[in-house]
């Protein structure tokens, strides 16, 4: 038919490295993250004998787990283009019911209430599952934008929080939750263990389920999806539940591995885990990017927190290069999608 | 080239290739001042990216480019506007927020020495510029709240009043009414005599007729013809354009048509009294299976909110539907189309997914068909691959990046994403809008096809021509109450606009 052969044009050789220009410069977002990553690598191993070691690369995998599981949910969220700052205070009060839940020592002066530990578990996760319900039903069924609902829920979270433990400090968990926790199985510690699953198991859902299907196409286009027949807000929903259960599993896992539940104990893993996804290349624009993404992103932030403490540098000065890096990312993810937008224009 | 004053805007062996695919190859373009240039060609010809390189819209192209005798090259849309020139896209890009006065001054809103906004001033010239247009609005009234038309209007009376001397208007004429279309031909006439350059892309080949001086004609990226418009003819413009050997593919529709009457076949849509704020009143009417039902009206006369109540978008405020003879109250859009309501909506941008290959953008609907939890994506491919051929969709690689077809193209897969699994009716918005005569014929086709499958179909357009040359029944709206029924009788164009 007439209407589409200008676009079968043939290229003609002398064209080719222009074509492999345009797949590098679509590939941007996934490159530069894993580019970043190798130079910090790099440049820690250099910098310090003691980086490029077994023993520390188990740390740094440590490390990142608490992030690793947050930023699960994370990632299906900011890849619909919403965003959510509530999963920090989540992750708080889902580790802090669970211990709430829990009988502790005598001298811990909580007024808790002891049930038996699935019993604890089963509360705490349908505490966070809760309050992302609640964000779902202010994103879509009231219509407030994610940025400010979410911020809601984050004071929300952190008040319940505050009346549960009232200042004090709680120790115990449940069994599970302190085995998942805080010990190791085959010098893997388990916490390493359940972060990888819960990647590999977003990864699955967002690549071979036809929910994560939608979470992209929502994301790439949302009226698109909604005229292509989409119940938009349905997923939109899911996504916010997602995102606060994968941070109360997170809070859970993070407080037995803490070995304590206090108020304000998750504030830095928010911007941590917003971070690793961002960095890794999801798209902020929503539709781009995916766990694998937020792996690398991982990786990159966890590289550099663990790199800052081996070499000789004002600890002072590590936030402000944190802040460096992040901001490079970000103008890389604005940039790559201004790329891909030209090529594809 | 016919002899003239010396051109002022002048390019030679212009090429342009995006992502490896070349949209121009090798065109030379001169334009005059005080000159109206008609562009014709078929979507994907390359008119449009011409005329984005000489806007400063594609800062990377190769070939010389000569503002003045001098050669130049652009960086930005805002180096082309510093040289004084202004271009009005095809897709509407105004600030709905605020308000007229504000939209007609975009960019250089006349301050004090203070440099704040000089609101009364700004309003007063507003209102004048407009009136000098023919259009008589509030300059302080919201624009969002004025109809698409007005919208269009008002966005090309921006950039003709800006004072550019070069002006590139792509299907300025798709949204306006005739009367509106006549005063938009007497300005850009005024402007001319007045000596500014006018760049005029349209598929109207009939208005680039009579508004040009020169017509150029594209295909294929590359330029295959120039003429004085007086000296050449619709089927010659229409020949070059297509290339040799084909017919005229266009009817005129100056004649009568004979509807036919009306079939004794099950009713698969019922509307009954839908009524939505200022949109609509009362508006009812059937359709049946394997019935295209037209509806005709002009921009604004509440056919878009129509079509968005019958997928369940927009809830009207009373009125009942029924499907196959059941009560329906779509609650989201997902409810619609599992009711067997299919929907194409009169932008291609609203419901494809540009950054998405080819084969997702068509399954994507029948995806709970296919599967319950995991994808198969052999099956959608294949799915893909047969709506692909059927629907003589060009590249014919699933595989391809949607971005990467030319809007006909498009416009067919935004068709074909309904196809797979036929639904009972399927609602299609402006289905030729911004189309070239072998695209629009193509969806003809498919729609009639679909017609002799037995779905039923309705057509929503703005444009005579489109509903006359598909449907077989015909109603017109008019501000957002149905005027007058068509059925089993003549019709024409003229009857049609009529009627609205």
């Amino acid at each position: 038919m007439t209407s589409g052969e200008s676009v079968t044009v043939p290229v003609s050789d002398r064209k080719r490295p222009q074509r492999f220009a345009a797949i590098l410069r679509s590939q941007m977002r996934n490159i530069a993250p894993f580019l970043t990553l190798i130079c910090l690598f790099g440049f820690f191993a250099a910098a310090s004998p003691s980086f490029a070691t077994l023993d520390n690369l188990g740390n740094i995998l440590t490390q990142i787990s608490v992030t690793g599981i947050i930023a699960v949910g994370l990632t299906f969220v900011i890849l619909c283009a919403e965003i959510d700052l509530s999963i920090a205070a989540i992750a708080n009060v889902t580790g802090i019911a669970v211990a709430y839940f829990t009988l502790q020592e005598s001298y811990v002066n909580i007024a808790n209430v002891p049930m038996p530990g699935w019993a604890a578990i089963l509360l705490a996760l349908a505490l966070c599952a809760l309050l992302g319900l609640v964000n779902a039903f202010g994103l879509t069924v009231i219509g407030i934008p994610s940025f400010i609902m979410t911020l809601a829920m984050m004071q929300i979270a952190a008040g319940i929080s505050a009346l549960l433990v009232r200042g004090q400090i709680a120790y115990k968990v449940p069994p599970l939750v302190s085995t998942l926790g805080s010990t190791s199985i085959g010098g893997i510690p388990w916490i390493v263990i359940v972060a990888a699953l819960m990647l590999l198991g977003g990864h699955l859902v967002l690549t071979y389920t036809r929910f994560g299907r939608y979470v992209y196409m929502v994301g790439g286009n949302r009226e698109a999806a909604e005229y292509s027949g989409l119940n938009v807000k349905l997923i939109l929903g899911s996504v916010m539940v997602i995102s606060a259960v994968c941070a109360g599993i997170g809070g859970m896992l993070g407080v037995a591995h803490f070995g304590s539940a206090q108020q304000n104990e998750f504030d830095t893993y928010l911007l941590d885990s917003i971070a690793a996804v961002v960095v890794g290349g999801t798209s902020l624009f929503g539709g781009r990017g995916g766990i694998g993404n937020t792996i690398v992103g991982l990786f990159v932030l966890g590289v550099l927190n663990n790199g800052l403490d081996h070499v000789n540098i004002d600890s002072f000065l590590k936030i402000l290069i944190r802040g460096l890096i992040l901001l490079a990312a970000l103008v890389i993810n604005v940039y790559a999608q201004r790329l891909r937008e030209r090529t594809a224009d | 080239m016919p002899a003239g004053p010396k051109p002022i805007l002048e390019l030679h062996d212009i090429t342009k290739a995006f992502g490896g695919v070349e949209a121009l190859r090798g065109v030379d373009f001169a334009l005059s001042p005080g000159e109206i240039h008609g562009l014709v060609g078929e979507n994907g010809a390359g008119k449009s990216t011409l005329m984005k390189i000489i806007a400063g819209v594609h800062a990377d192209f190769s070939g010389r480019f000569i503002l003045d005798g001098r050669e130049t090259r652009f960086r930005s849309v805002r180096d082309a506007h510093a040289a004084g020139i202004a271009m009005v896209h095809q897709e509407l890009s105004v600030a709905p927020d605020l308000s007229v006065a504000e939209n007609v001054f975009l960019g250089n809103q006349p301050t004090n020495r203070l440099g704040l906004v000089q609101w009364r001033r700004m309003a007063r010239e507003a209102g004048e510029q407009l009136k000098r247009f023919g259009i008589d609005v509030d300059p302080m009234s919201r624009l969002g709240d004025l109809p698409i038309g007005l919208q269009q209007l008002i966005e090309i009376a921006r950039v003709l009043f800006s004072g550019a001397r070069i002006i590139i208007l792509d299907e300025p004429t798709s949204a306006l009414s005739p009367p509106e279309v006549e005063r938009l031909f007497a300005t850009l006439k005024r402007l001319r005599d007045e000596g500014t350059s006018i760049v005029f892309i349209s598929h109207f080949i009939e208005d680039i007729l009579r508004v040009s001086d020169l017509v150029t004609v594209f295909r294929n990226g590359r330029k295959v013809a120039e003429t004085r418009a007086a000296e050449t003819s619709k089927p010659a413009l229409i020949e070059a354009m297509i290339g040799k050997g084909r017919e005229a593919l266009e009817e005129t529709y100056t004649h009568d048509i004979m509807l036919p009457p009306p079939a004794e076949k099950p009713v698969v849509l019922n509307a009954s009294g839908l009524s939505l704020a200022r949109s609509l009143r009362e508006v009812s009417f059937d359709v049946r299976s394997g019935e295209v039902l037209g509806i005709y009206g002009f921009m604004g006369c509440g056919q878009l909110e129509l079509a968005r109540i019958l997928f369940g978008k927009l809830r009207p405020d009373q009125g009942t539907l029924a499907v196959a003879g059941e009560q329906k109250a779509f609650r989201s859009t997902a409810d619609a189309r599992r009711a067997g309501i299919a929907f194409v909506p009169e932008s291609r941008r609203d419901m494809l997914f540009h950054q998405e290959p080819v084969y997702k953008n068509i399954s994507i609907s029948v995806l709970d068909r296919i599967s319950s939890l995991l994808l198969k994506p052999s099956r959608e491919r294949a799915i893909a691959t047969r709506q692909v051929e059927q629907l003589r969709i060009r590249p014919a690689a699933v595989e391809l990046d949607l971005g990467m077809l030319s809007g006909g193209n498009q416009q067919k897969v935004a068709l074909a994403k309904w196809l797979s699994y036929p639904p009972r009716l399927l609602v299609l918005c402006e289905p030729t809008r911004g189309m070239d005569v072998g695209a629009k014929n193509d969806v003809i086709h498919i729609v009639r096809d679909l017609r002799a499958k037995g779905l039923a179909i309705i057509v929503l357009s703005t444009e005579p021509e489109t509903v006359l040359s598909l449907a077989d029944r015909v109603i017109v709206l008019k501000r957002g109450a149905v005027v007058r029924e068509f059925s089993n009788e003549r019709i024409s164009k003229d009857r049609l606009l009529e009627a609205a």
